[in-house]
């Protein structure tokens, strides 16, 4: 555990009152129980690790918590106050910025005009109240070199980025925009050495900044790395929430397993898994 | 681990792009190349009468009428949806108008705005079936096509006593004072001015050949700048490209896409109704069959102008020049010694081409994977 020394890690105080509140998160798609009751929340200045085998329903989860679906039983509360997201741009409205697995961006689009969709920066009153396009491509192209990636113009259509170079825009943008909480949903799975480092130390830069972090991994290293809580679904249900120091990385990466052995694969893998 | 980078503003991994190529990526640029080669063809081809002033407004007179539609049909189709109703909705709305003033009698300033509301709340009818019932905008207005075109045939029928037209709407708004702003010659005064002048061609008693600029053409050209103008500078625009380029995305990033859709098609159904005002007072009767086939022609202009059928690309500049290809072939076929009916083989190999052309372009733009 190399990476373990390298973040600040914020004592997680208990009696700091939680952003979001998820109380019994129930969601039902049709005969589907996707989330069978998840209790979950999120402190400002942490950064909460949300893990679990594929089909878990770590996905569907966050996506309650961004306003993409409705829970179909349980209770959200915001600031302490109880709060039903009907869209996404609600949840936006309130501080809580998403990168979803797929990214959420439209590829025939240009890199500046996806960064902002949705939020556009404005210029003029009234009738000239228009979309300030300058300001949109300068702000893209910094934030895009805060993250360690050059692009070619804020102009360049999102479809001729590499996966990588995607992955990273989405990430740019949610920073950008997440004043309270920021949900990462697997934000690291198509990056290189040098972004996923530059991923791990913005959430650690937010954090510090008194954000919330709900962070999406299946490496439990990057996991470690930055998590100052870990909580573990199983097929719709957590198996728990573990405070740092509290786990060692072989329970947790037994955990979001689903509880089955890994053993014989670790031999062969070397625990690198 | 730090998060310091080289920050060089120029990258070795670019090549400098010629300008050719950068023109290359612009969804007019079909149909601006396109204009250029049939007006080339024209030259040769037709009678040189067609490029004189009066020539030139005999063939931009019928493309303003299909490029209002055009352009609502361009903006509809970037957010991802069709209108196969507009056509339908011409007639409907001429229908609608033709009433108020021919059976209520009521004067053009509330003629016209209740006949925009009218069309704007079918418009809404049909993008609240198509986003309610997630079906395709396609099935869902091919039903309203003939829906709207059924309707308009009863309703000539009860308007008029059984006959399918409705007459007399030139004599009940010739003297209305907003009738100017929806049909005749705009600038008679100007351009009259400019006959004394000698500037102009005339006829051997002194008025001028061409008295004024057709409204519909300035409609046309307002519209084409102020739907440019939205798309490309407003936040509306960047949501209606997103609307169309990925509903879940766009929707998943906070963009209201709904909304946008169901205005979109109330937009659509306007300038259908704009196009029926227009022409129904200029005719002087409304009938069961204005604007039949046109929501085709206005599908396929936009086509010509670089709109993609699947949505979240395109440009209103584009259907604008698109439509003008239509008018130059539908009229300037007429000043050559072709066939007209050859219309329909330039109509068909256009389209055609424009789909091949746009394709090759998406790819260029997304750089195809
Ligand atoms: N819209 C939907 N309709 C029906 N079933 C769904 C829907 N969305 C998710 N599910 C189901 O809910 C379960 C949880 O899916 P989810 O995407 O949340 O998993 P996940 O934990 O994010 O997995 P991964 O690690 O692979 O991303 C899956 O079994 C999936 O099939
Ligand atoms: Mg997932």
């Amino acid at each position: 555990m190399t990476d373990d020394s390298k973040f600040h890690h914020g004592a997680v105080d208990d009696k700091v009152a939680p952003i979001v509140q998820m109380q019994d998160i129930q969601k039902h798609f049709g005969n589907i129980i996707a989330l069978a009751g998840v209790s979950f929340d999120i402190r400002p200045g942490e950064c909460h690790c949300l893990l679990g085998d594929n089909g878990a329903g770590k996905s569907t989860f966050i996506k309650t918590m961004s306003g993409v679906h409705q829970p179909t039983h349980g209770k959200i509360l915001f600031e302490g106050k109880p709060m039903s997201f009907a869209t996404p741009r609600d949840s936006m409205e309130a501080g809580i910025a998403t990168v979803f697995q797929d990214l959420a961006m439209i590829p025939l689009m240009s890199v500046a005009r996806n960064f902002f969709m949705g939020r556009e920066p404005t210029k003029g009153r009234g009738l000239f109240k228009r979309f300030d396009v300058e300001m949109a491509n300068d702000i893209t192209m910094t934030e895009m070199r805060k993250m360690g990636i050059n692009l070619r113009g804020p102009d360049q259509a999102v479809g001729t980025l590499s996966g990588g170079e995607r992955q990273t825009v989405a990430i740019a943008r949610a920073v950008y925009f997440g004043a309270k909480v920021l949900i990462l949903d697997e934000p690291t799975s198509a990056l290189g050495v040098r972004q996923t480092s530059n991923v791990l130390a913005t959430i650690d830069k937010v954090r510090k900044q008194g954000v919330g972090v709900v962070f999406i991994s299946h490496n439990v290293r990057h996991a470690l790395a930055v998590g100052d809580r870990f909580t573990v679904l199983n097929r719709g249900k957590t198996l728990g929430t573990a405070k740092r120091g509290e786990i060692t990385p072989e329970e947790l990466q037994d955990l979001m397993a689903g509880g089955q052995e890994l053993a014989q694969l670790e031999g062969s893998l070397g625990g690198t898994v | 681990m730090s998060d310091t980078t080289p920050n060089q503003t120029t990258d070795e991994r670019i090549k400098a792009e010629p300008l050719i190529s950068r023109l290359m990526k612009r969804p007019e640029l079909g149909a601006i190349a396109g204009v250029i080669l049939v007006a080339i063809f024209f030259v040769i081809t037709a009678d040189s009468a067609m490029f004189t002033a009066s020539g030139i407004i005999n063939f931009l007179t019928p493309a303003a009428q299909l490029g209002i539609l055009a352009i609502g049909a361009a903006l509809l189709m970037i957010g991802g949806e069709f209108d196969l109703s507009i056509g339908s909705m011409v007639a409907f709305a001429g229908l609608f108008f033709g009433v108020c003033v021919m059976v209520w009698g009521l004067p053009l300033i509330v003629a016209i705005p209740i006949t925009f509301a009218f069309a704007g709340f079918v418009g809404a009818i049909n993008g609240f079936i198509v986003i309610r019932s997630g079906l395709p905008s396609f099935i869902v207005t091919l039903a309203f096509l003939f829906i709207l075109r059924g309707l308009s045939l009863v309703g000539l029928k009860w308007a008029s006593g059984g006959s399918t037209q409705l007459r007399g709407v030139r004599d009940a708004t010739e003297n209305d004072w907003l009738a100017p702003v929806f049909s005749g010659d705009a600038f008679p005064g100007f351009f009259a001015w400019l006959a004394e002048r000698g500037l102009v061609e005339t006829f051997s008693n002194g008025t001028p050949k061409v008295t004024g600029i057709p409204v519909e053409i300035l409609w046309f050209v307002v519209l084409a700048l102020v739907a440019t103008y939205v798309l490309l500078r407003t936040p509306a625009g960047n949501w209606i490209f997103a609307a169309g380029g990925d509903t879940t995305a766009a929707s998943n990033s906070g963009v209201p896409v709904k909304r946008i859709k169901i205005s979109l098609f109330m937009v659509t159904a306007c300038c259908a109704a704009l196009v029926a005002i227009i022409t129904v007072i200029d005719a002087g009767s409304t009938d069961a069959r204005r604007g039949f086939q046109k929501e085709f022609e206005a599908i396929i202009a936009a086509v010509i102008g670089g709109c993609l059928l699947t949505g979240g690309y395109g440009s209103a500049i584009g259907a604008f020049f698109g439509s003008i290809i239509f008018g130059m072939v539908v009229i300037g076929l007429t000043y050559t010694n072709f066939d007209q009916d050859w219309f329909q083989v330039f109509l068909g190999g256009m389209l055609l081409i424009a789909v091949l052309f746009n394709n090759a372009i998406r790819k260029r733009v997304t750089g195809e994977r």
